[in-house]
């Protein structure tokens, strides 16, 4: 895959001091902590992590002071469904394909980072495609712009897999006839399933595999405890996973539309033992709410996409205002980078549909997608004990008047606005040397061709 | 018998007069006025005063203290032309061909399509909707968002004349994987990108042919429709809609409607770098590109989307925002509001989906402010329709009161209700 892996942009970003270990006071802000109400006044950030939030804080000898001049103060926004920062997205030759993880792709000189970044963005999970059934293994990261795949990674959250159900897994087994009358394009070969019927039943035969695999090494881990010499069976890294999902040690995130297929995999689930953590899209989850709230799944959707495909003609921008209120997780995400930097603004879009309170509009991108990531004890909300993910908006981030002023990640400043807008006449040199260079070496080129005997 | 229901209160306006009384006015073209009244008669504005004098038998409404805006008008959709994307039989947006100026979206509106509901809901009350396809796509209309027929929404049935602009773009098969038989290497891309420019001034070439031949009047002579509807567009009196999103296509654009001495209006203009004092010079009006869209390149600086409009107004360009959408039409006001925290002040925001898209297609005397003698073509909200939060409450129009339900309220109403 050929693609510009230096934007300029990143080489001259220069990343401010490691803060690590140094204290910061943030003074004069209107701290919307999302979980504790509103209150205006200073954070004081300790080791990267929130130490003290109230009306007047100890500012320790040395500290560093970010004066936010009365704006507004918001934990940093948490997409739950991205697929930014990766090379590779889809593995879409076979149905279940859990032996591939995004984390062997990430990239993290995407420049989407920085630009999600630019939206007060500082969490993200990474997503693999929806063409199978059974999906590939998730990452959560956090938008550390400037540090290596490793870096990005979100140290201790727990991994996830991704499943699908609907169209997106049924193209594959849409015979050409088919694909010609749509206009789509018909795919390379035929694969199994092409109907909501076989998503079922791929994602059943999975699991029955994967129970008898964990019931193998189950067997084999009793009989070494008793003391016997046994052989350990042999390793099936596409089952793995499974086995994980089943001994909830791995989240799982299910993209899906209608409410028949929602309802087909809470039953499926009931019926083999494991937990759907978060249902993706779920554009049709208000039809089936009370049933996903009794599963305990949570749900991660769009605020008002609509009308794209068949499966989408349902959907409306009411659905995160219903599941809501009928008790279920909610979440919005965006599933693309350009709607991942204004995330905010989708939040007051469950205001305008529906009717939520600022708080709940904007625990909709805070503390619920990180609690859905079971990352909320480190993440969501501004609170004491939690990492220093801080957005600094202007004016309040509902509004669509408001734009990111700074950006902290682990207490150090990931985003200036300032900063970015100081270095843009460099960028703008440097692109222009860029293209000087080049058009001289063409000239050269033309030169020396001209030069050469015929 | 869904889309039916849309229409239930709208009434033939004519005869009918409604005042609205306790209303914030914001008339776009002046400045906003608290606490008056306005009285609608035969589907247009015919008095703004607090003190309208009106017989005890005129229908009136206590806006308590909200607001009373004109109507948006996205000026590009597809809507009324595409019901879900993915699905080729509910699409008829694009046609076979290189060169179908004959051809007039107006008459392809569906009228009960779910997406003119949804968008009306938002405070969209007309529409530019656009063909695409080949060279020269067709005829874009102006329709109202209200009627039982394509007829009844018409405002005019062509607009414009859409030319989208042959384009080079390098990414396209260089770096992104080209199609079979695709051009790959530059020099082929830049072949390819020759031979469309040469198709195309062909095209207008014989269009003149046709225009002299038909004036001449001579034996033999035979009607051609693709000619025939281009002799508008030769003589001035259509514009030509060209899509041109970065400063060397809208450079090639604009020496195109030089060349060829024809009105333009420039469309997804996303990067105009130096060409803006040759907009203005030309006095050539531009729908911007998408606002709620990723830069063009990656070392473009983040915001460049939300900066670009109010580079357009320091200029003193007229321009107006649009969607390119069916199913978003509704975001159309977010489009002007992401631009103004980047510099465009609100008021000129706001202008850019009421009256300057009203001027740009030559509808400002019928639409697009709160004037007298104006269509009532009328939103009101309880706050600033720029602002996602704010609800719009009530919409007419001409005079019409126009239902907000749609598809989406129905289904919510419905589910809300699940025991």
């Amino acid at each position: 895959m050929t693609r510009t892996r230096f934007p300029i942009a990143a080489l001259t970003l220069v990343m401010l001091a490691d803060a690590r270990g140094e204290d910061l006071v943030i003074r004069n802000a209107k701290i919307l902590t999302v979980t504790k109400g509103r209150l205006d006044g200073e954070i004081l950030v300790r080791d990267g992590k929130i130490a003290t939030v109230a009306e007047k804080v100890m500012t320790p000898a040395g500290a560093r002071v970010i004066d936010a001049g009365g704006q507004f103060v918001m934990p940093g926004i948490i997409d739950c469904h991205s697929h930014i920062a990766a090379e590779a997205i889809n593995e879409s030759s076979v149905s279940v394909s859990s032996m591939v993880g995004i984390e062997d792709v990430l990239n993290p000189e995407d420049i989407a980072i920085y630009r999600a970044l630019a939206g007060g963005v500082t969490t993200a999970n990474i997503l693999h495609g929806s063409a199978n059934s059974i999906g590939g293994k998730c990452s959560v990261i956090k938008m550390r712009w400037g540090k290596d795949a490793r870096g990005i990674l979100f140290e201790g959250a727990k991994p996830g897999i991704k499943f699908a159900l609907g169209e997106n897994v049924k193209r594959r087994g849409s015979a050409p006839e088919t694909t010609a009358r749509t206009g789509t394009a018909p795919p390379a070969f035929l694969r199994y399933p092409a109907t909501r019927m076989g998503v079922e039943d791929v994602i059943r035969e999975a699991f029955l595999e994967a129970r008898q695999y964990q019931a193998g090494w189950k067997e084999y881990r009793d009989k070494v405890a008793r003391g016997e010499r046994v052989q350990a069976p042999r390793r099936d890294l596409k089952l793995e996973p499974l086995v994980e999902v089943l001994e909830n040690k791995r989240l799982l995130h299910a993209h899906c539309y209608r409410s028949d297929e929602i309802l087909m995999l809470l039953r499926l689930a009931d019926e083999l033992g494991f937990k759907i953590k978060t249902l993706q899209h779920v554009l049709e989850g208000y039809k089936v709410a009370k049933e996903i709230a009794a599963h305990g799944a949570g749900a991660s959707t769009f605020s008002d996409w609509w009308a794209y495909k068949i499966e989408a003609w349902d959907a409306i921008p009411y659905n995160a205002a219903i599941m809501h209120k009928k008790g279920v997780l909610v979440s919005l995400n965006s599933d693309s980078a350009e709607l991942m930097r204004r995330l905010n603004t989708e939040a007051a879009k469950a205001m305008k549909y529906g009717g939520l309170t600022e708080d709940e509009a904007l625990a909709l991108v805070t503390i619920n997608p990180a609690r859905q990531l079971e990352v909320d004890h480190r993440a969501g909300s501004i609170e004491p004990g939690k990492d220093a993910d801080l957005v600094i908006f202007d004016r309040h981030p509902l509004s669509n008047y408001a734009k990111v002023q700074k950006v902290l990640i682990d207490g150090e400043v990931y985003f200036d606005r300032e900063t970015d807008i100081n270095k843009r006449a460099a960028t703008a040199a440097r692109r222009q040397a860029l293209l000087d260079k080049q058009r001289q070496q063409q000239l050269e080129q033309k030169k020396g061709a001209a030069r050469r005997p015929q | 018998m869904k889309a039916a229901l849309a229409f239930t209160f709208a009434a033939a306006a004519f005869g009918q007069e409604l005042l609205i009384r306790n209303v914030n006015i914001h008339p776009v073209t002046a400045p906003a006025v608290a606490n008056t009244s306005l009285l609608i008669r035969d589907g247009r504005i015919a008095e703004i005063s607090p003190k309208i004098r009106v017989p005890k038998t005129v229908k009136a409404l206590d806006a308590q203290g909200a607001h009373l805006y004109p109507g948006m008008i996205d000026s590009a959709t597809n809507l009324g032309m595409n019901e879900i994307s993915s699905v080729r039989e509910a699409s008829d947006i694009s046609e076979i061909g290189d060169f179908n100026p004959q051809l007039r979206t107006l008459v392809a509106v569906n009228p009960a399509s779910e997406h003119i509901p949804v968008a009306r809901a938002n405070g969209l009350t007309a529409a530019i909707t656009i063909p695409s396809g080949g060279i020269i796509a067709g005829q874009a209309g102006l329709m109202h968002l209200d009627g039982w027929t394509w007829e009844e929404m018409e405002v005019t049935r062509s607009a414009a004349m859409h030319l989208r602009f042959p384009v080079l773009r390098a990414t396209q098969g260089l770096l992104r994987g080209a199609a079979p038989g695709a051009p790959v290497t530059f020099a082929e891309m830049q072949r390819a990108h020759q031979e469309q420019l040469d198709k195309l001034r062909l095209f207008f070439e014989n269009a003149r042919r046709y225009q002299k031949s038909k004036a001449a009047a001579g034996p033999g002579f035979r009607v051609d429709l693709k000619f025939e509807a281009m002799l508008p567009v030769l003589d001035g009196k259509l514009a030509v809609l060209i899509n041109a999103a970065r400063e060397r296509e809208i450079r090639e654009a604009l020496d195109f409607a030089q060349r060829e001495g024809i009105k333009v209006i420039l469309s997804g203009v996303r990067e105009p770098g130096t060409q803006i004092a040759r907009i203005k010079s030309m006095g050539v009006a531009v729908i911007v590109g998408e606002t709620l869209a990723l830069p063009l390149e990656e070392d473009d600086a983040y915001d460049s989307p939300f900066t670009m409009p109010a580079e357009l107004h320091k200029a003193g360009i007229l321009f107006a925002f649009a969607t390119y959408n069916t199913s978003m039409v509704r975001n159309l006001p977010y489009h002007a509001a992401a631009c103004v925290p980047f510099g465009l002040p609100p008021e000129e925001a706001l202008k850019a989906v009421t009256i300057n898209p009203a001027k740009i297609w030559g509808v400002a005397d019928r639409t697009g402010s709160i004037e007298t003698g104006k269509w009532a073509d009328l939103i009101l909200t309880d706050g600033d329709p720029l602002e996602t939060r704010t609800q719009i409450k009530h919409m007419w129009i001409r005079g019409r009161e126009i239902s907000l339900e749609s598809k989406h309220t129905r289904l919510y109403q419905k589910y809300l209700a699940r025991p």
